[in-house]
């Protein structure tokens, strides 16, 4: 297989890149937090599973050299959620967009939060639509230009942070493409963490949102996002008013029942064995 | 058509009176299922509670999931992560599963879907039965697949329809959908039910790096052997994407749907005769209509009339020899369904013009009984087109 010369070459499939992204995009950065994340912990491939939905995101399966999982716009943390009840001995970490985890996909989301089934997501939020072209998303800025609000999108913004705390995720992060060192800092707290995790990445899309909104080239994007965000990690629960930037940081790491836990002592309360290898 | 046995090993009627879903439940139980994600909906609730109580018992996994999407993702999750999976839903939920079963149909995934159908289109009539879903069960998802759909006419053909699909969907990675419908679902019958086996013990083949993994591989799960990539994109032996053409995948139906149809299983459960040998009117029904068409051909044969039942018991891959067969000796062919004609079309195009096909449908939540089926029988006989 051909080598990058990475230190993670290991847990990347090289023998398939190039990517499917184009030049300048934050999804490569965040692929190799996952990577630099599993070395860390020193994960057997084998025994764990990336498991993508639909978009641009949802390829990062391809990409890290474990097992893979390319599902359904949406539905990859229903897919991931049978797949870790029916073994959880599995590491599953799930890959999805803005758009698939938090629109088409939005309900999976929450319900995956509230039961704290120990998933870890990564939302990689772009703040658009990449694979079809430009579209609004949910998480578009008010007033963002894209294809399908080229007058200013008016539509208010979903927070990936705000909606994954209220449905009772026990782990949230947020990070960005221009924060490097702190991405697979995040995944990796995600990883060790019980229960349902996520690490929201806000990554550039120069082609499309850059583009659009005259923001640059892709090192302007990234100077764009630490402009845009503060690494203090209060949320809009907490704030008297949400205003200035978007913030940045761990907002809860604790330690609620995890499902699989408490499905298993059910079980056995019933006489069953759940998992038992 | 599996009749209930009384057997008697101490003089006691040891037959239980369940109703269709129960058996469904016995059936996935002695077949194996340790996996269960499913969401509520009328006709086939029973299901999801039945698996609810006795999963966890068993060391098994019940998930109520948030909708049918996610419900028949989480079984295909499920099945990558070794466990022997289904689910259970209706016509709409049925719809909703559509897109994920596809993808269990490209990722050549084993998994059991029921569709206890009620009358439809939309909400429809939630507690009455019906036969919309024959189309839907084998082209509901977009692009061609290989589709195993099988029907039941009793309880106990529930249990046994039930098992047969587990074995099927393990033997051929495919999903495989029992298609029964509300009257079969709620109805009750005494049967004999053999006792649940221990749960399932996990064994896959062992593979090497580099063993195909999609095609005629086995089907080996996460975990359990090398590394896998799975994708719904179209995609080779080694799971890998190609996205220019899909001429691998082509290849994979194909072969999948031409290995359906020399089953010897598939062969010998394919349709169940009743009088047919010497019949002169053919009645073609499945599910519940084939019960009561059974009862129309005694009544026609006290009339006179020389008439026989071929029920459709594996509905696809459709039995096109066998109508053939059928269409040579008896020159009057009647299809009676639950709906505005779905079965028939298959059935006039195996026959190509044979023998006369008349069809009889009602589509608003009320069985078609053996009068109304003899009776139609009767009407054609004289040989006008329908």
């Amino acid at each position: 297989m051909p080598k990058l010369g990475l230190d993670i070459d290991q847990y990347l499939r090289t023998e398939v890149l190039p990517t499917v992204w184009c030049p300048g995009c934050g999804n490569g950065n965040i692929v190799e937090g996952i990577g630099t994340a599993f070395q860390r912990i020193g994960l057997d491939p084998e025994k764990v599973v990336v498991v993508g939905g639909i978009g641009c995101s949802g390829r990062t399966p391809f990409y890290v050299r474990t097992n893979a999982m390319h599902t359904t716009h949406g539905r990859a943390l229903a897919y991931a959620t049978g797949l870790k009840m029916a073994n959880p001995e599995l590491t599953v970490v799930v890959t999805m967009g803005d758009g698939d985890a938090l629109a088409i996909g939005g309900n999976h989301f929450i319900h995956a939060a509230r039961r704290n089934i120990d998933l870890t997501a990564i939302v990689y939020n772009n703040g658009i639509y990449g694979m079809t072209g430009g579209q609004e998303a949910p998480t578009t800025p008010v007033g963002s230009r894209t294809t399908t609000s080229l007058h200013g999108a008016v539509e208010r913004t979903f927070d990936t942070v705000e909606l994954a705390l209220a449905a009772g995720a026990s782990y949230v992060a947020r990070t960005t493409t221009f924060d490097m060192q702190e991405i697979p800092l995040r995944i990796e707290e995600a990883l060790r963490h019980k229960g349902f995790s996520v690490v929201e990445v806000l990554t550039q899309c120069p082609t499309y949102y850059g583009r659009l909104n005259r923001i640059g080239d892709p090192s302007d994007m990234l100077i764009w996002e630490r402009e845009h965000t503060a690494d203090e990690p209060v949320t809009l629960l907490s704030r008297e008013e949400m205003v200035g930037p978007l913030r940045t940081g761990v907002f809860r790491n604790n330690e609620d029942p995890e499902y699989i836990e408490v499905y298993r002592e059910m079980c056995a309360a019933q006489g069953g064995s759940y998992a038992a290898s | 058509m599996a009749t209930a046995t009384k057997t008697s090993t101490n003089g006691k009627d040891t037959r239980r009176l369940i109703m269709g879903n129960e058996a469904v439940a016995l059936g996935a139980i002695a077949a194996g299922c340790d996996f269960y994600a499913g969401y509520p909906i009328t006709p086939a609730t029973e299901i999801l509670e039945e698996m609810a109580r006795v999963l966890p018992r068993r060391g098994g996994v019940f998930l109520q999931m948030e909708d049918e999407l996610s419900a028949m993702a989480a079984i295909i999750g499920a099945a990558w992560g070794g466990a022997t999976a289904m689910t259970a839903t209706s016509g709409p939920g049925f719809s909703l599963m559509q897109e994920n079963l596809g993808y269990a149909a490209i990722t050549q995934t084993p998994c059991v879907i029921v569709d206890s159908q009620r009358g439809g289109p939309s909400t429809g009539l939630p507690t009455l039965p019906s036969q919309g879903d024959a189309m839907q069960a084998r082209f509901g998802t977009h692009g061609d697949r290989p589709a195993l759909v099988i029907t039941a006419s009793s309880v106990r053909g529930c249990y046994d329809a039930t098992v047969l699909a587990f074995k099927l969907a393990k033997r051929h990675r495919m999903p495989v959908v029992l298609l029964f419908d509300a009257v079969i679902s709620h109805m009750r019958e005494p049967v004999e039910i053999p006792p649940p086996p221990p749960p399932p013990v996990r064994n896959f083949p062992a593979l090497a790096e580099g063993d195909p993994r999609f095609g005629d591989a086995p089907f080996v799960p996460f975990g359990y052997g090398p590394i896998a990539v799975v994708t719904g994109l179209s995609h080779g032996g080694d799971g890998l994407a190609e996205t220019r053409r899909g001429v691998q995948t082509e290849a994979m139906i194909i072969d999948s749907i031409s290995k359906l149809d020399q089953d010897p299983e598939i062969r010998a459960e394919w349709t169940g005769d009743y009088r047919l040998d010497d019949a002169d009117v053919a009645i073609v029904a499945y599910g519940i209509t084939a019960r009561a068409a059974r009862e129309a051909v005694d009544q026609l044969r006290e009339r006179g009339v020389a008439a026989g039942l071929l029920d459709l018991r594996i509905l696809w891959p459709f039995a096109h020899q066998r109508l053939r067969e059928v269409a040579a000796k008896s020159k009057t062919i009647v299809v009676p369904e639950l709906n505005l004609g779905q079965m028939v079309m298959p059935v006039r195009a195996a026959v190509e013009g044979a023998a006369k096909v008349y069809q009889l449908n009602r589509a608003d939540g009320t069985l078609l009984t053996p009068e109304d089926i003899a009776a139609f029988a009767i009407s054609v006989q004289g040989g006008q087109d329908a």
